[in-house]
């Protein structure tokens, strides 16, 4: 069997830890093969060793069969092999071919950059792999997705025949991600191979051909795509069955919580975004949000908390009026919030995570007293929290920085549910986090409901508010559209809904 | 053992130190000095005799002051040009509370110091207030205030407090800082007990930043505004606090000048660079009070031994100011030294 890379028992270790232990992955020619494993598993490290970046104490790696030692990314480029960023490494102000060709312009025999030579190559280069992009464009100009296939080109452009994919659906809408499916077929139809470093376990099902498990920095295995399942591939992943299907009772909903009443709210721009908001939670139910991003959804939450301010309409919470009340105010009301970008919002960084745990409470008692602080307070609790929730972190005094998207997401959500809000607003609350986290996520809600609590779920992804929510109500143009029981509806239904279509008959009041 | 965690935030600046002083004397050797004699002149001149000691105190005195009121603002997000504005200003109003009124020590000499600190709390204000209100740089503002401080007390010493004369009277003796039996047992110099005001307000600033809600919340809001506002946290008021807190550290860095070294003031053609000097300070000191507090010696014992630089080596003064800059060079590109001792445990392994 013919391999282009072959990565045989490669162990690379950092103080304290051993990020890959033992860790074989081989790709053959012209497949797309996955490297799949939880937030923190090792899956960039191994990337990284490929590419240079990082040495191996052990192990070896062959291209073609034949050993080399890669010790800096330019000898990975040499070798074809390329890779694409998450975070995309692009000069904003440069149109494309600019982009593409930095570090190694073609040269007329004047000396100046052929910017015409480039530019032909890379039209046909994307026309090659139907990747429609246009090289006179600016990248300020064009969506994500756009921006991602200059990434792509950029590599292709620099000879690349292995083209490594690091989490790259993580910032794709769902159309784009299948158009990316598209574009990885038609490369390695072109014989092209490709690593694609993933913790979604649908991509993997619909695209990659094998699958390489790693688990806490070991090898698990590799297993053929069509031979296996998603239940399979989970349980390789995390090391235990995964629950999927979010187990909980019917809701049993009771007095209101919260009420939005004819809301109208502007965005930075001054643009009306949410025009005429009506929609109530109850206590004991989870009412889920569907829409498409910029439907108004974030300026419908940050009127609720109190981070925008609204210029029509009342928000009662626990029939108490908070419209345009401060944030500190509508907190001690009894509101939890799990904002949707957790570096902007939810932790300071650079605070520890015992910090980052009384982020709304520092000025109470116990962890203060007349303005000072209690650490010995502040640190019990944190210790307290991180044991309940599972946060893993080498300690309550390590910063949030240092812990993965996983874990910061689980101090948040201790910190949240820890103060026992009437009101639990939780938006996108699992994002970007792998399987066994997104069960957590979902469990924990399930349990604030149980508990009496109203739980407002704002989420892009179908999936999960059908799963999660007991009554889904679909924010369109900034009012709600429609109000459905999750039991009672579907993908398509909710998709139309979502669309604009249908608004006239399936009106507030079913 | 050296790289032991504990000392880590000690070791770039002890290293910038160690480097300013060997390209220093590198400096010496090629513009044909000698720089054992002259840093052994700049030894004397800081610490030979009492004498020297005393003035090197006092030097270090308002260092200690307009680093922390620097540093200050550096933890909360806030970049304050303004603590050589802020320093004049203080100067100038302790001085004219211990000229304008009589009382006993006991609350002449705290109120002329209050006075200090409260026009160097308003100098920081303005620029505090625009910040959080209207998104104005605070840098700009700053920088601004510094002339707006220095001319229009030059203005007020010649024609309110003076007429037309280059320096106020003498503060009443109720309202001096300097103390007899310090300066006897220093013969004479100028040192005051001023020195245990700024240890006492480094205390303060540890203590606020460390220990209090305040200090949380303007920590909080220096490295993460959104954060801070989401978890309920006033960030304008903050961004004001902090300017306020920041301006009066260095307000009263002025009035120990103006209580303790001269007991006046007078006509400034220029600035007094103390605030500037701060920058330095609290950037070689990581922020931190006690590390302001030993970079303020450092500085203090530096300036002060360059006197002696000139007559008994022939080394020019300036050539302090070089030292000083190489130090901060070297503190700013730690990313080099941190490089470079990565690369040295490496091959030591």
């Amino acid at each position: 069997m013919e391999y282009v890379i072959e990565m045989l028992n490669i162990r690379k270790e950092f103080p304290g830890i051993v990020a890959n232990d033992n860790i074989t992955v081989q790709l053959k020619k012209g497949e797309i093969h996955a490297l799949l494993g939880e937030n923190g598993a090792g899956k960039s490290t191994l990337m990284n060793v490929l590419f240079g970046l990082y040495q191996p104490e052990q192990g070896e790696i062959r291209v073609n069969g034949k050993p080399v030692k890669i010790t800096n990314p330019n000898i990975a480029n040499d070798l074809g092999i390329g890779m694409v960023h998450q975070h995309f490494m692009l000069v904003e102000p440069f149109t494309v071919t600019q982009n593409i060709i930095l570090g190694s312009e073609p040269k007329t025999k004047f000396g100046t950059i052929n910017l015409k030579k480039a530019e032909k190559e890379i039209q046909e280069l994307s026309d090659r792999y139907g990747l429609k992009v246009d090289p006179t464009a600016k990248i300020r100009d064009i969506s994500v997705g756009m921006q991602q296939r200059v990434e792509i080109l950029k590599t292709l452009y620099r000879g690349a025949e292995v083209l490594i994919f690091d989490e790259p659906t993580a910032v794709l809408t769902p159309q784009e991600i299948t158009e990316l499916i598209e574009i990885m077929q038609s490369l390695v139809k072109e014989g092209k191979s490709i690593i694609l470093i993933t913790h979604k376990l649908k991509e993997i099902m619909e695209a990659c051909d094998r699958c390489t498990v790693i688990r806490k920095g070991k090898g698990i295995g590799t297993v053929d795509v069509k031979e296996t399942t998603v239940n399979e591939l989970a349980s390789l992943m995390v090391g235990r069955d995964v629950n999927f299907q979010v187990s909980k009772t019917p809701a049993e909903p009771k007095h209101e919580v919260l009420e939005v009443k004819d809301l109208y709210v502007k965005d930075s721009r001054k643009v009306d975004v949410v025009k005429g908001l009506d929609l109530k939670v109850r206590a004991g139910e989870i009412v889920g949000v569907a829409g498409i991003d910029g439907n108004g959804q974030t300026e419908l939450i940050e009127a609720i908390t109190g981070l925008t301010k609204s210029y029509r309409g009342n928000i009662l919470l626990n029939k108490k009026d908070i419209t345009n009340k401060t944030p500190r105010e509508v907190t001690e009301s009894g509101l939890g919030h799990i904002p949707q970008d957790r570096h902007k919002y939810g932790l300071v960084l650079d605070y520890t995570i015992g910090e980052n745990i009384v982020l709304q409470t520092y000025y109470q008692k116990p962890y203060s007293k007349n303005t000072i602080l209690n650490h010995d307070a502040i640190y019990k609790k944190a210790e307290e929290l991180i044991a309940m929730y599972d946060v893993r972190t080498p300690s309550a005094f390590t910063p949030a920085r240092a812990l993965s998207g996983g874990n910061q997401q689980k101090a948040i959500i201790a910190r949240e549910v820890e103060r026992s809000p009437e009101l639990l607003i939780a938006a996108q609350p699992t994002r970007g986090l792998d399987v066994g986290a997104i069960e957590f996520v979902h469990q924990k809600l399930v349990e604030e409901r149980d508990k009496g609590k109203a739980i407002l779920l704002v989420s892009f992804e179908l999936d999960e508010i059908l799963d999660v929510s007991d009554r889904i109500v679909v924010i369109y143009d900034g009012r709600i559209v429609a109000d459905l029981d999750a039991k009672e509806t579907n993908e398509r239904e909710l998709g139309l809904l979502m669309a604009g279509s249908g608004t006239d008959k399936a009106g507030v009041s079913k | 053992m050296i790289f032991n965690k504990k000392f880590a935030p000690l070791l770039i600046p002890v290293i910038s130190v160690l480097l300013g002083l060997l390209v220093g004397g590198i400096i010496m050797l090629i513009s044909g000095y000698n720089p054992i004699a002259g840093y052994q002149a700049l030894w004397l001149g800081a610490f030979g005799d009492a004498f020297t000691i005393g003035e090197t105190i006092r030097r270090t005195t308002p260092l200690i002051l307009t680093g922390l009121a620097i540093a200050f603002a550096f933890r909360s997000g806030l970049f304050n040009i303004g603590a050589e504005g802020q320093v004049i200003v203080g100067w100038l109003a302790s001085v004219w509370v211990g000229i304008g009124i009589e009382a006993p020590m006991i609350i002449h000499l705290p109120l002329a110091i209050l006075a200090g600190m409260l026009a160097g709390a308003l100098w920081g204000l303005v620029p505090g207030l625009l910040k959080a209100t209207l998104g104005v740089h605070e840098v700009i503002v700053t920088i601004m205030m510094n002339y707006i401080a220095l001319y229009v007390s030059n203005e007020i010493i010649r024609s309110v407090l003076t007429d037309h004369a280059t320096k106020t009277e003498q503060i009443a003796s109720s309202a001096s800082l300097s103390a007899e039996w310090l300066q006897s047992l220093t013969m004479y110099s100028r040192v005051h007990y001023g020195i245990l005001i700024a240890i006492f307000a480094a205390a303060i600033m540890w203590f606020l930043i460390e220990r209090t809600t305040i200090g949380y919340e303007l920590k909080s809001v220096g490295y993460n505004q959104f954060a801070s506002r989401y978890a309920g946290m006033n960030v304008k008021k903050n961004i004001i606090l902090s300017m306020v807190i920041s301006g009066g550290f260095a307000g009263v860095a002025g009035a120990m000048e103006g209580l303790g070294t001269y007991g006046n003031i007078h006509l400034m053609s220029g600035f007094t660079n103390l605030g500037f000097d701060g920058i330095a300070v609290a950037l070689l000191g990581s922020n931190h009070a006690l590390g302001v507090v030993i970079a303020a010696f450092l500085f203090g014992s530096l300036k002060e031994g360059a006197g002696q630089m000139p007559t008994s080596a022939g080394v020019p003064i300036e050539l302090v100011d070089i030292i000083i800059a190489l130090i901060i060079f070297f503190v700013a590109s730690s990313y080099i030294i941190r490089l470079a001792i990565l690369r040295f445990k490496k091959e030591g392994k």
